[in-house]
C-alpha cells in the first residue's frame, strides 16, 4: 500500500541566496479578496497625502546679478549650464549643479533683451538696447584676456527678442521689424513687415524648422515662414501676446502668454479660435516655455508666482512661489524635462523641480515600482472627492489667494450680467460666445 | 536704391530722381571710362533749370546695361509716339530664329481688339501671396498629424526618442580601426576567414543570412502558428471521435442516429433531384435492409434478449421500454417506402399480434413515447380541443348578444373614469416632474468648473497631521457645500413640509388614502377577441379601451403605497428580545421564562427621526442612504467614461501586486510618460517622419 504523505519542494520556498527578497505565494482568487477596492483606496489616500508632504519643489536660488533677470537661456548640449541676461547688459554663465556663477561679461549697455544659444553649443548670440547683436564665445577666456565677442553686428533700431534656428547658421531678430539673418552676413538676409508695429518676441519652430512665430505689440501673433518673402497670417487678439512657445513634440501647436491673464495654446493652422485656454494667473503673464517632452508647460507671471499647465488643461497643475519672489520675468524648462529655472525682478535665478514631490537620483528598481504603483493608484482614485481634495490643495501667498477670489466673483458677475441681457432681449440677438471665441478680435490673411 | 529711401523727405524731387538715375555701382563703372565730366555738366545745367521753378522735361540716356534702372527714367528717341504692335512685328520677319508658330500666334495677337485686364493692387497681390504661402505652410505641418495622434494614444512615451539600445555592442562599432597584429591574432583570424566566419559582423554566418533571408522570422511565425493550428485541429477531432464511441446511453446513440437518419433523408430528397441514379442504388439498398430484417427475426421478440426481457417487462419499466424500442425498430425497418393507408393498417394490425399482451397492459399513460398510446391521446386530444373551442364559440356567442343590449352606455362610464384617473395620473406626474426640475436647477447652479482648479488656500502642508487636519478642517465646509447638493430631496422637503403645515392647520395633515387612493376597480374584461368576432365588435374598442383592457390589472397607485408602507414598516422601530433561558432561573426543557425577565430584556431601540417623506405623498424618499459614506464616493459619472459600468469596473480592478500577477502589475503600472535622468530630450527631428513612413510605426511609441 502506497502511503501519500505532503511533502514540499524546497526549491519553492528557500531562497537561494539571503539577498534574494522572500518568496511571498499567493493565491490571486478574487473570492478570496473581497476588500481589495477598499485597500487600495486606502493607499491611494496615503499616497495622496504623502505626495502633498513631499511635495518641496524649490531647490535652489542663484544670486548674483546685480539688476533684475530679464531673459535666459539654455545651453544646447549642457544640462548643467544656464545663461541669463540683466537689465544693466551682464550675462552671467551659471553651472547649476554646484549651483555658482562661471563667468560673468559686460555684454550691452542697457538691458540684454535676449539671448539664445546656438544650435551646436559653441557660441551664443546676445541682443540689446543699445542696438547690436553680437556673438559670443561660450568656453569662458583665458586668465587676463578681455571678454571680446566673436562678432558684432550695429542694427539700426533695437532688437527686443532672439531666436536660432534648430539645424542651420541662421538665425531671427525683432524690433521694428522680424529679419532673418545669415550668421555670416551683416544685413539681414530677409526681413518681414506687416503694418508698423513693434515685436516682443519671435521663436523658431523647433519641429518644422523653416516656421516662425512672433507676437507684435498691436495685439497680434503673426506667424513666418523664412523661405517666403511674405509673413503668412496673422491673428489679433484683444489684449497683447507677451512671449509665444512652440511645442517641441507637435509642430503645429504653440502657446502664447498674454497681457489678459491667461495663455492661449493655438493650433496653427486653425487661428480662427484657441484649441485651449488656460487661466489662473492674476496678473500679466510674462514667459512661457515648454518641457522637451511637450506634455505640459510653464508660465511665468507678473503675479509673482510661477504655473505648470498640462497643454490640454485649461486650469494649472502647480502653483510656485515664495516669499521673496518678485515679478517672474522669464522661465525655462531643463531639456531633461526635470527641472524649472525662473529669472525675476529681484536679480535671482531659482531652480525649481519640475514634479513638485519627485524623489531625485537614481531609483532603485523596487523604489521605482512602488512609485509607479502609488501614482497609477492615485491616478485611479483621483475622481473621488477625498482624495481630489487633497492633491488639489496648494498653499497661495494672501494677496493671490485675494486677488484669484475677487477676479472669480468679477468673472460670475460678468457672466451674470450676459445672463440677464439675453434673457430680456429677444431670443437670437445676444449669441451665446464661448470664452475661446471671447479672446480672438480677427485673423488676417 | 532702397538705402536712400529715409532721405526722401529731405530732398526735391528732381534730385531724387537723379539719385536714382545714378546707382553707386554705376557711377563707379563711368567713372572708369572716363566720361564723368560731360555727366556732371549736364547735371549741373539741370540742376540749375530746376531751381529756376520751370521743370523740364529731361530726357534720360541709357548707355549701358545695368541691373537696376529705373523704368521712369528710360526715354526713346520717339518718345510720345504710339507703339504698335506692327512696329516690333515688323523686324520679326527678318529674323529667321523665330519659329513660324509664335510668328502666327503674334499674327493673330495683333488682329485681336481685347484689351488687357489692368493688374490686381499690391495688397490684394500680397494677400494672395501670403494665403497661397500659408496654405502651403499648412498642409506641410499637416504631415505631421499621425504622429501626433499617435502620441497621444499612445500608452507610454519614452523620452529622448532615438535611444541607443542598451547592452552589448558588436565590436566593430565599438572599435572601427583594428587589425590583428600578434601572431596569435593572426592565426586566429586566418582560422576564422577559412571557415567562413564572420569577422566584420561577428553575428552571423553567410549561411545563417542565406536561412534568414530564405524565411523570415515572420514568415516563420506565421507558418509555425498554422501548423499548430491544424495540428490541434486534428487532435480535438480524433478526442471527440473516441469520446462519442465510448458513451455508451442508449438515449443518446437514438437520438445521434435520428439526425443522422433525418441528414441521410435530406440528402437523398437532393439526391433524388440531382443525382437519380445513386437514389435508385440508395433505394435498393434500403429495400434489401428490408427484405432482410422482414426475412429474420432479429428484431422480433423471439430473441434470447427478448424472451428474458419479456419475463422482466411485467414488474421492470426499463426492460419494457427495451423492448418496445426494438419492435419500434422492427417497424421501421419491415415499413415498405411507398405504402398505402391501408397496409399500415394491417401491418399495425400485425404488429399488435405480435407484441404480446402485457406490454400494453402496464403502460397507462406512464410513457408518452409509446406510440400506440401517444396516438390515441392526440386524437383524444383533438377531439376535446375541438369540443372546447366549439363550446367557446358558443358561450361567447351568447354574451356577445347579452351584453350588445348594453355597450353603450356602460363604454361612456368607462371613458369618463379613465379621464379621471388620467387628469390624477398627470397631477402626480406633474408634481414628479416639478421636483426634477428644481434638482435641475440646483445641479446647474452648483460650480461645476471647479473640478479641475487646484484647492488654493492660504495653510501650508508641512507634516502628515496638516494633511489630516486639512482633511478635517476642509471637510466642514466641504460639507456645507455638498448639502445644497442633494437638494432634489431636502431643498424640496421644507417646502413641501411648508405646505403641508398649512393643510395641517386646516385638516391635520394629508391623509395618503384621501390623496392617492381610489376604489380599486374591477374592470370588466371582456374575453379575448378572436378572429371569428372581430368583424362585428372592433369599432365600440378605441385606442383607451385597448391600453386598459392591456394594463387592466396593474394597479400602480396601491403597489406604490403598499411599497411606501413596507419601507415605512422596515424604518420602524423593533423590539429586541434578549432573554437567555437558565440566567437567574431554573433551565431545562419544558421550562417557560418568567414574565419578569422577559419584561426586563425585551429592549426596544429608539425611534428613528421622522421620515423625510412622511408628508410627502407621492414620494418614497429612502432613508437607506449614508450621508457619511456619501462624502467619500464620487458623485457624478468623471469626464472620461460613458457609463457607470465603465467607471465602476476600472475601479473594481485592483492594480496591486497582491491581487495580480507581477507581470500584470507591471504592465498597468507603466507610467505614461518615461525620462532618463541627464538625458537631453531633442524636439521631434523630420527623420522621424520618414521613419514613420517607411515603416508605419511609431515614433517613439513603446
Amino acid at each position: 500500500m502506497k502511503v501519500k504523505v505532503l511533502s514540499r519542494n524546497p526549491d519553492d520556498y528557500v531562497r537561494e541566496t539571503k539577498l534574494d527578497i522572500q518568496r511571498v505565494p499567493r493565491n490571486y482568487d478574487p473570492t478570496l479578496h473581497p476588500f481589495e477596492v477598499t485597500r487600495e483606496y486606502t493607499r491611494a489616500l496615503n499616497a495622496t497625502k504623502l505626495e502633498r508632504v513631499f511635495a518641496k519643489p524649490f531647490l535652489a536660488s542663484l544670486d548674483g546679478h546685480r539688476d533684475g533677470v530679464n531673459c535666459m537661456a539654455k545651453h544646447t548640449k549642457s544640462l548643467s549650464t544656464l545663461l541669463s541676461g540683466s537689465c544693466d547688459g551682464e550675462v552671467k554663465v551659471w553651472n547649476l549643479t554646484k549651483h555658482e556663477c562661471v563667468r560673468t561679461l559686460q555684454a550691452h549697455e542697457g538691458f540684454v533683451r535676449g539671448m539664445v544659444v546656438r544650435y551646436c553649443g559653441a557660441s551664443f548670440f546676445t541682443v540689446g538696447d543699445d542696438k547690436t547683436i553680437k556673438q559670443w564665445k561660450m568656453e569662458a577666456m583665458g586668465y587676463g584676456e578681455e571678454e571680446v565677442p566673436l562678432n558684432t553686428i550695429l542694427g539700426k533700431t533695437v532688437f527686443t527678442g532672439l531666436d536660432h534656428h534648430q539645424k542651420d547658421g541662421v538665425f531671427a531678430t525683432c524690433g521694428q521689424q522680424v529679419d532673418i539673418w545669415d550668421e555670416q552676413r551683416s544685413s539681414p538676409i530677409r526681413s518681414f513687415t506687416w503694418g508698423v508695429d513693434s515685436f516682443s518676441c519671435v521663436r523658431f519652430n523647433p519641429v518644422e524648422t523653416e516656421l516662425l512665430g512672433s507676437c507684435a505689440s498691436d495685439r497680434s501673433i503673426v506667424l513666418y515662414d523664412m523661405r517666403e518673402s511674405m509673413p503668412l497670417k496673422k491673428v489679433i487678439m484683444t489684449m497683447r501676446s507677451n512671449t509665444l512657445c512652440w511645442n517641441p513634440m507637435e509642430a503645429y501647436y504653440f502657446t502664447c502668454s498674454n497681457e489678459d491673464y491667461n495663455l492661449y495654446t493655438y493650433d496653427m493652422r486653425y487661428l480662427q479660435r484657441p484649441v485651449t485656454v488656460h487661466m489662473d494667473h492674476v496678473s500679466a503673464v510674462l514667459d512661457v516655455d515648454y518641457s522637451p517632452t511637450g506634455k505640459e508647460f510653464v508660465s511665468a507671471s507678473f503675479d509673482k508666482t510661477v504655473r505648470i499647465f498640462l497643454k490640454d488643461g485649461g486650469h494649472s497643475r502647480e502653483v510656485y512661489h515664495t516669499k521673496r519672489m518678485q515679478h517672474v520675468i522669464c522661465v525655462k524648462w531643463s531639456a531633461d524635462s526635470k527641472y524649472i529655472m525662473s529669472g525675476s525682478d529681484e536679480m535671482n535665478i531659482r531652480l525649481w523641480k519640475a514634479n513638485a514631490a519627485e524623489k531625485l537620483g537614481v531609483l532603485a528598481p523596487r523604489e521605482r515600482q512602488a512609485a509607479n504603483y502609488s501614482q497609477k493608484l492615485k491616478e485611479k482614485f483621483q475622481h473621488h472627492p477625498q482624495i481630489r481634495r487633497i492633491a488639489r490643495h496648494r498653499h497661495l501667498p494672501k494677496n493671490i489667494y485675494h486677488q484669484t477670489k475677487e477676479l472669480r466673483i468679477m468673472k460670475e458677475a460678468r457672466s451674470r450680467k450676459e445672463r440677464n441681457v439675453r434673457k430680456h432681449s429677444k431670443p437670437g440677438t445676444i449669441p451665446v460666445v464661448s470664452e475661446k471665441e471671447k479672446h480672438v478680435v480677427t485673423v488676417v490673411q | 536704391c532702397c538705402g536712400h529711401f529715409w532721405t526722401y523727405n529731405r530732398m526735391t524731387v528732381g534730385q531724387f530722381e537723379e539719385l536714382l538715375l545714378l546707382p553707386q555701382h554705376l557711377k563707379s563703372e563711368e567713372e572708369e571710362y572716363g566720361c564723368e565730366d560731360d555727366r556732371k555738366r549736364q547735371k549741373l545745367l539741370e540742376a540749375i533749370s530746376a531751381l529756376g521753378g520751370k521743370r523740364k522735361k529731361r530726357l534720360g540716356e541709357r548707355s549701358e546695361a545695368a541691373v537696376q534702372m529705373s523704368e521712369f527714367t528710360v526715354n526713346a528717341e520717339g518718345e510720345g509716339d504710339k507703339i504698335d504692335l506692327s512696329d516690333l512685328i515688323g523686324t520679326m520677319d527678318k529674323t529667321p530664329a523665330i519659329s513660324a508658330k509664335t510668328k502666327n500666334r503674334l499674327r493673330k495677337l495683333q488682329k485681336s481688339k481685347k484689351t488687357i485686364e489692368c493688374p490686381l493692387s499690391k495688397q490684394e497681390t500680397e494677400r494672395i501671396q501670403r494665403d497661397v504661402a500659408f496654405q502651403k505652410a499648412a498642409t506641410e505641418v499637416s504631415r505631421w498629424d499621425g504622429i501626433i495622434k499617435q502620441n497621444q494614444r499612445a500608452e507610454q512615451l519614452v523620452f529622448p526618442v532615438n535611444q541607443e539600445p542598451s547592452g552589448p555592442k558588436p565590436m566593430e562599432r565599438v572599435v572601427t580601426s583594428w587589425k590583428a597584429q600578434t601572431p596569435l591574432e593572426q592565426e586566429i583570424f586566418a582560422l576564422l576567414s577559412a571557415n567562413k566566419q564572420p569577422i566584420t559582423d561577428p553575428i552571423l554566418t553567410p549561411t545563417e543570412t542565406a536561412s534568414l533571408k530564405a524565411m523570415s522570422l515572420e514568415e516563420a511565425k506565421i507558418r509555425r502558428a498554422e501548423l499548430q493550428k491544424a495540428r490541434a485541429l486534428q487532435s480535438y477531432y480524433e478526442a471527440k471521435a473516441r469520446r462519442e464511441r465510448k458513451i455508451k446511453s442508449k438515449k443518446y446513440h437514438k437520438v445521434h442516429n435520428k439526425d443522422k437518419r433525418k441528414v441521410f433523408l435530406k440528402q437523398f430528397d437532393e439526391m433524388v433531384k440531382t443525382d437519380p441514379a445513386a437514389a435508385l442504388e440508395e433505394l435498393n439498398k434500403m429495400e434489401l435492409a428490408r427484405m432482410q430484417e422482414r426475412m429474420s427475426l432479429k428484431h422480433q421478440n423471439s430473441g434470447k434478449w427478448a424472451k428474458s426481457k419479456a419475463v422482466m417487462a411485467k414488474y421492470d419499466e426499463g426492460a419494457r421500454k427495451a423492448m418496445q424500442q426494438q419492435l419500434e425498430v422492427n417497424k421501421e425497418l419491415t415499413q415498405k417506402l411507398i405504402t398505402s393507408l391501408n397496409n399500415e393498417e394491417e401491418e399495425e394490425g400485425v404488429d399488435v399480434e405480435v407484441m404480446p399482451d402485457f406490454v400494453n397492459d402496464a403502460e397507462q399513460g406512464l410513457d408518452s413515447s409509446n406510440p400506440w398510446m401517444r396516438e390515441e391521446d392526440t386524437e383524444k386530444v383533438e377531439e376535446t380541443e375541438e369540443e372546447a373551442l366549439l363550446r367557446e364559440f358558443d358561450s361567447r356567442r351568447k354574451l356577445r348578444q347579452a351584453q350588445e343590449a348594453d355597450v353603450v352606455p356602460s363604454a361612456a362610464e368607462e371613458l369618463d373614469a379613465s379621464d379621471k384617473e388620467a387628469e390624477e395620473l398627470t397631477e402626480f406626474t406633474s408634481l414628479f416632474r416639478g421636483i426634477a426640475e428644481q434638482a435641475e436647477a440646483a445641479a446647474d447652479a452648483s460650480p461645476s468648473d471647479t473640478k479641475t482648479q487646484l484647492d488654493e488656500g492660504l495653510m501650508r502642508i508641512k507634516t502628515l497631521e496638516d494633511v489630516e487636519l486639512l482633511s478635517q478642517e476642509e471637510s466642514a465646509p466641504e460639507i456645507a457645500s455638498v448639502q445644497p447638493q442633494p437638494s432634489p430631496a431636502t431643498e424640496n422637503l421644507p417646502h413641501a413640509t411648508q405646505q403641508g403645515g398649512k393643510n395641517r392647520k386646516r385638516k391635520r395633515g394629508i391623509e395618503l388614502k384621501e390623496v392617492l387612493t381610489k376604489e380599486t376597480k374591477v374592470i370588466q374584461v371582456p374575453l379575448a377577441p378572436t378572429v371569428e368576432d372581430k368583424e362585428d365588435s372592433d369599432e365600440n374598442l378605441d385606442q383607451r379601451g385597448l391600453i386598459k383592457e392591456a394594463f387592466a390589472g396593474d394597479d400602480v397607485i396601491s403597489d406604490f403605497l403598499r411599497d411606501k408602507r413596507k419601507q415605512e414598516d422596515a424604518g420602524k422601530p423593533k423590539v429586541v428580545d434578549l432573554t437567555l433561558p437558565g440566567w437567574g432561573e431554573w433551565g431545562g426543557m419544558g421550562l417557560k421564562v418568567s414574565r419578569n425577565k422577559r419584561r426586563r430584556f425585551r429592549i426596544k431601540t429608539a425611534p428613528p427621526p421622522p421620515r423625510k417623506d412622511e408628508r410627502l405623498p407621492s414620494v418614497i424618499i429612502s432613508e437607506r442612504k449614508n450621508s457619511s459614506i456619501s462624502l467619500h464616493q464620487v458623485n457624478s459619472l468623471p469626464f472620461p467614461f460613458e457609463n457607470h459600468s465603465q467607471f465602476e469596473s476600472i475601479i473594481c480592478s485592483p492594480v496591486g501586486r497582491t491581487w495580480n500577477t507581477e507581470r500584470t502589475v507591471k504592465r498597468v503600472t507603466k507610467p505614461k510618460v518615461v525620462t532618463r535622468l541627464g538625458a537631453i530630450i531633442e524636439p521631434m527631428a523630420r527623420e522621424e517622419l520618414m521613419r514613420d513612413k517607411n515603416h508605419g510605426s511609431a515614433g517613439n511609441a513603446k
